[in-house]
Formats: structure tokens, sequence, C-alpha cells
């Protein structure tokens, strides 16, 4: 992170009045084509610090799309707009960068990694993180225990630490595993895509309350969800329901419910 | 009166030798002309101080090579070679190299950096002149190559260079060199068996565990063993032996063509593990310069329950045309092979192994692991055979290789040939691409396009890399990530 950063953020706080909140998340009038075909068209979005934003939409709406360009995931055509993270434009970043400004994805779908112990993976990307920060690299003792406290709360076993990332796991140990990323890595921003796909009952639990323990007034999230079930375990603060690439309505908690009912078919009409 | 009279004994000494061998080359200079003859094979044994049946050996071997032409099978392209526009002998010490580390190579020196070789340890490598006493001095000074010494002839283990084990140890030599890779046996082993220069000798006496690995600590002393290295390894009755060859630095080298021997031999119940990282010159950005290496390594499983394991880390050269070796004469006997081959800009490799299983209840082990990027091209060729003797021959190949980028290639080229039916051979192959969602994952974690390809790459080789040992292992990890700089992005 940049120094000038810093200096700009806490020049804006003691210039606004201390009541308002600051947009974390700031993505204006994005378009993003994918082999030439427009993904993402003119969407705004903005999450404040601290707050829960769900984005909820149809099949083929765009919500990983708009995961992965945020994340800085290559063959995405950004044809228009900004995305700035705390005041940051991101667009020109890499994903090594954008995460070690703060950005966290959740995958939909978590890689295989023949070969890398877990445990091997999270201290690379830990100490790249903190390295590309200028934090210094964590002592291994010290990221022992987080990795170990990190991991009971998720009922995660030494065994799976020990184990080759993500090789040969349930999609419930998968999306454990990535929690427990999150949980070590401890993002300023967080999207769970699709978080609970292939997840069980219990298993949704279990990840729920990993993310609810990691809510905080200084981290934002972004939970990208086809059902409104996720939302009874991780209860958004606001709701946005997206489109053909675009955001088409925004409100409470309250509108999840309303989809449930409803379904996205008004919505659908309108991507056509 | 003493004095002239061992001068003019020595004058004598000079002109009858001079006489007998009827050379031509002033036997003071360091370097002899260039090309090869039958005048320059007896310089070189000359220079040696050879006995008579070495010099007849290498005779042999030089007329034998005329007769013989280049290997053409495998999948390498160069530029013809002219064998007689090269040196093949100049004295170990010249004065070519740079004279202090800022005149060296900067890239050379970030390589060095990285792989974490300590400051007077990269001079040496670098071939820094003005340092080498200072340097020799220090590393004296804290008595490491002493100590080891004493305690390896405590063990009763011979280890030092091959020219110096044809003077004092004249019965081994005679009896094992060319046992295993005899003088025929291939173009460039033949013409090494002509020309070699120098290598390591080792003997492991019967019944002994040699106390440590051989060669870790000698890396420094080991330089300048010239580019037809042959090298003598023979574990007796019981014994047991790790080597280590080579070196994770870049070395400085001025030839381009080397063209190694290695023979192993090891008899009833001994074990010898022989492990290699090369990691020479591999050329520029376009593929210009580099080094064609040509080697022809072998062990000879000699006595029943014997066993010997190649491991090897390739990031190097140019040109790489190695297939280290296991006959599999004594009963019982076991081979491995467990090889890492790594390609990038214009390298061209073609490597693997071969088994020959002669005797009964033989079983041999090949793991390997081939990674190519950039425009190279990369081969494993294997032989796995059983003999009609060697019943219940057992063998298991896993190759796989990893692709990353789409110019480079892979080649897999099996022979297998059983003679006999209670043998079982199994051969496993993948070929497999680093996928853009797997790199996305790993950098969105923080790591840059290099470090997760570095990372995947690791975990791809873990199984090979697991066979070194320990310290080696950590440096072959860091080499690996060197090797692939520039492969992404």
């Amino acid at each position: 992170m940049s120094a000038d950063f810093f200096t700009d953020s806490l020049c804006d706080t003691a210039s606004l009045p201390l009541f308002k909140v600051k947009t974390m998340l700031d993505i204006e009038n994005l378009r993003v084509k994918i082999a030439g075909k427009t993904i993402i068209d003119g969407l705004n979005l903005k999450v404040d610090a601290g707050q829960v934003a769900a984005i909820m939409g149809p099949n083929g709406s765009g919500k990983s799309t708009l995961s992965y360009v945020i994340a800085g995931r290559a063959d995405y055509e950004v044809t228009e707009g900004s995305i700035k993270l705390d005041g940051v434009d991101l667009l020109d970043k890499t994903p090594a960068e954008r995460a070690a400004l703060g950005i966290f994805l959740s995958f939909q779908y978590p890689l295989e990694i023949p070969g890398v112990a877990t445990m091997t993976f999270l201290k690379a990307a830990l100490n790249a993180q903190r390295r590309a920060r200028d934090e210094g690299e964590m002592l291994t003792p010290d990221f022992m225990k987080k990795v170990r406290a990190a991991a009971a709360r998720l009922n995660i076993s030494q065994d799976m630490l020990k184990r080759a990332v993500n090789l040969g796991f349930s999609g419930g140990e998968k999306k454990r595993m990535e929690i427990l990323q999150m949980a070590l890595l401890e993002p300023r921003f967080a999207i769970l895509d699709e978080m609970d796909s292939g997840l069980d009952i219990d298993a949704l639990r279990v990840c729920a309350d990993g993310v609810n323990a990691l809510r905080s007034p200084e981290r934002g999230l972004l939970v990208i969800t086809h059902y409104q079930r996720l939302l009874d375990y991780i209860a958004p603060d606001v709701v946005h329901v997206m489109s053909a690439g675009k955001i088409v309505r925004s409100g409470g908690p309250e509108l999840a419910l309303e989809l449930e009912k409803s379904g996205y078919a008004d919505y659908a009409s309108e991507a056509a | 009166m003493a004095a002239v009279q061992e001068t003019v004994d020595k004058v004598k000494t000079l002109d009858v030798d001079a006489y007998k061998y009827g050379f031509f080359t002033d036997i003071a200079s360091d370097k002899a002309p260039k090309g090869l003859s039958e005048d320059i094979v007896r310089f070189i044994s000359a220079k040696k101080n050879e006995p008579e049946w070495l010099t007849n050996w290498r005779l042999d071997a030089y007329r034998r090579w005329l007769t013989m032409v280049e290997p053409n099978w495998a999948r390498v392209h160069y530029p013809k070679i002219d064998y007689q526009d090269l040196y093949y002998y100049s004295a170990p010490k010249s004065a070519e190299g740079p004279r202090l580390l800022e005149d060296v190579d900067p890239e050379l020196l970030r390589v060095y950096e990285k792989l974490g070789i300590p400051l007077r340890e990269q001079e040496l490598l670098a071939g820094v002149q003005e340092r080498r006493v200072a340097v020799d001095a220090v590393f004296d000074s804290v008595s490491v190559v002493t100590t080891f010494k004493a305690e390896l002839a405590n063990a009763g283990v011979i280890f030092c260079p091959i020219s110096e084990a044809v003077q004092t140890h004249p019965e081994l030599v005679r009896k094992y060199l060319g046992s295993v890779v005899p003088v025929t046996d291939n173009y460039f082993a033949t013409l090494n068996s002509a020309v070699f220069s120098d290598g390591s000798f080792v003997y492991i006496p019967p019944g002994v565990r040699c106390p440590m690995e051989l060669s870790t600590y000698f890396r420094i002393n080991e330089k300048n063993t010239g580019q037809f290295e042959r090298t003598l390894i023979i574990a007796d009755k019981g014994s047991y032996v790790s080597y280590l060859e080579g070196c994770t630095a870049p070395q400085r080298d001025e030839n381009q063509l080397h063209a190694a021997v290695v023979e192993l031999i090891a008899l009833d119940d001994a074990e010898i593990k022989y492990s290699t990282v090369q990691n020479w010159y591999p050329g520029d950005a376009n593929g210009k310069g580099g080094i064609y290496n040509f080697v022809t390594k072998r062990g000879d499983c000699r006595g029943a329950r014997s066993k010997i394991s190649w491991t090897q880390v390739e990031t190097g050269s140019a040109i790489t045309w190695k297939y280290p070796s296991c006959i599999l004469r004594g009963d019982d006997s076991r081979g491995e092979f467990y090889s890492i081959a790594i390609s990038n800009g214009y390298q061209q490799v073609d490597s693997g192994t071969k088994m020959l299983h002669l005797g009964a209840n033989t079983s041999s082990r090949v793991i390997s692991k081939g990674i190519a990027a950039g425009h190279s091209q990369n081969t494993y060729r294997g032989q796995i055979s059983a003999h009609r003797k060697a019943v219940n021959a057992r063998n298991f190949t896993n190759c796989d290789s990893l692709l990353i980028g789409n110019k480079c290639g892979a080649h897999t080229v099996p022979y297998i040939e059983a003679k006999n039916s209670s043998a079982l051979f199994e051969h496993e192959a993948t070929t497999s691409k680093i996928s853009d969602d797997q790199l996305f994952y790993v950098m969105q974690r923080g790591l840059s396009a290099e470090e997760a390809t570095a990372l995947i790459v690791n975990g791809f080789v873990r199984d090979v890399l697991q066979q070194l040992p320990m310290e080696f292992a950590v440096e072959a990890q860091k080499l690996i990530a060197i090797s692939l700089e520039g492969s992404v992005g």
C-alpha cells in the first residue's frame, strides 16, 4: 500500500464530519467485455466500510465476472469505468497487488494445487502480502498459532492442513478452506462468490459463522449469491439485484425475501 | 654436485619422454593446440604422467572414435560440431577470469544472491582471479576440508581426483575404469575415454557407510574438472555412499561442448545414491550460445541385492542428452531414477533413463517430471528391458510433463521390452498445462505471476525433490523458481 494512500485517506477523514461512513469499494460506470461480448454494462456499486452487501441475480447476469474483474483476472477487457478501493484505483494493478491492498475473493470453485501442502501455501500467501506492504514476514511460531486458532473455529483438522491445497477435498472442505484463508489474510474487502454452492446446511452454518466472526467496522463484504438461503446466515445490510451486467435494484434485507418469493423472472426479461 | 646431477637427470627424463611419445607440443604450455590427434591424446596422458596402459587405453578409444558417427536419434538440433576446432587440454588454472567481482556479469551475481550463496563463494564460482588465494585460505582456515578428509580417511574411504587415483590406486582404476561404460559404448563416451580431463574417484571399502554426503563441502575445490569429466565410484560389498554432483549456481564456463562419463559400480548389498544439479549456461534469450551437454551416466548393480539411485535436477545447458541408467545384473538388485528436467527459452532436453533387468527379481522405479516453458522442447526417453533370465523383473515408470505457455513441447518416448513372461512393467504418463484458473487463484492470494508459477511447479516436482538431500533440495527449489523466470506474463 502506498504511503500516499495513507496520507490521502487521513486527510479525507479529517475533513469529513465524523458520522459520515467511508465508501470502501467504489465502482463507477463499469463496462467489461470478454471475447468481444459485453458482460458488465455500466455497473455502479458502492460498499461502505463495515457494510455487508449482497448481490443477487439470475444466472448469466455477470455476478461472477464482477468478482473476477474486481480481483484482477486477465482476459477481461475493461472498456470503461473505474474500480476503487479506499480511493485507490485498482484497474492498473496486478491481482497480487490488489490482494496486498486487501482484496480477497472466496472462489465458487476453489482450485487444486497438487504437491503443495496447504500450510506451505498459506504461509507463502500471507508472507507475500506482508512483504508487499513492507510488514516483514511473520515468524513461524506466530503463523502456526494463527492458523491453528482459525482452523479450530472452522473445524479444519491438522491433517487437512498437511494435505495438498484442496486436493481431494469435498465441496464443504474447500469452502471452509476459503474462509480459513480469509481469516488468515484479514482482507480489507472480501468477496464471497456463491459460497453456499455445494454446501449442506451444517457446512453452510460453519462457513457462515466463520464469515460473521470476520465482520468488522473496518472491513467490507460483498456476498454474491443466487439464493436467499445464504442470507439467513450472513445477514446483509443492503441487497442489490444484478441483471444483464448492471445493478437494477437496491434495497434492505427485505428485498432478498421478496426475490425468494417472486423469483428473477421480472429481471430476466429485462436482460433479454 | 648432487643438485647438478638432479638437473641432469631431469633433463634426461624429459628427453626420453619426448622421444617416447614423439610429440611436438611444448610440454610447458598450459594449453594444447586446437584439434584432436593421437599426439594430442598422448600429450594429455603425458601431462598427467599416466602409466602406459592408460595411454594405450586412451589411444584405443581415440582410434575407435575415428570410426564412429555422431548419433542423431535424439530430439535435439544443433549446428554441426567441428571437433578439430576445439581445445582438448588446458591447464586448470587459467588466468582468463574477471579480476574483481565488479567485473562479473551482474545477471550471474543476481542469481547467486537469489540462491543465497555467500560472497566469497560467489567470487570463486564466478572465477574471480585475484581473490582465489585468499578465499582458499579462508576456506582452509575453518578447516572444513581438512576435518572431512581426516574423517573419510578414518573410514577407509578413498575420495580424490581420478588423476590422483591413477597414481595412488592404479589397481582399482585399472580394474573398474570402462567396466560399466566400455570404451566402445557411444560416440561421446568414446571421445571422453580418449581425452578425459579429470573428475572424481570414490572407493568405499566393504561394509563401510560413508560418513558424509560426498562433494557437498567440496564444491569449491571440485572446480576446473573440465569439459570431459570422468567419474568412477565403486561401492564394495555392503557399503553405502551418497554423492552429490554439481552445484545450483551457474558456473562460468568457456567450453561449449561437454561430454562427461560417470560409472558407478555397486557390489553385493551395496548402495549408491547419486544426485546431480546441472545448471550450466542455457544460452541467451534468442537461443544463442549455451552449453551442449552429452553425458553418459551408467550404474552397474553388479552384486546381489545392490541398489543404485539416480536423482537429477536439470535446468541448464542449451542441449541436454543424458540417460543415467542402471544395469541390474545382480539378483534382487534395484535401480531408481528420479528426474526433474526444466527447459525454458530455446533449450532442448532429451533425457531419461535405461533400466536393464538382467538378474532375477530385479526391480526399478522411474519418476520423471519434465517442465517445458518458453520455446523449449523437453523429451523423456526411457528404455525398460527384461532379459530372458530376469524372472520376476518389476518396473514402475511415471513420467509427467507440465507445459507453461503454448510455444513449447513435451514428448515422451518409452521403449519397453520384456523377454520373459514373468516381468511386470507399469508405465504411467501425463501431460498437463498450468491452467490460468490455477495461476489466478494463487495470484489472488498475493503471489506474483512468477511466484505463483514457481509454487505450482514446485508442487509438481515434489516427489522428486523429496529424494534430494535436504539442503540440496532447498537450493533446488529456489533454482526452479529462477529457471522459470520470464516464462509467464
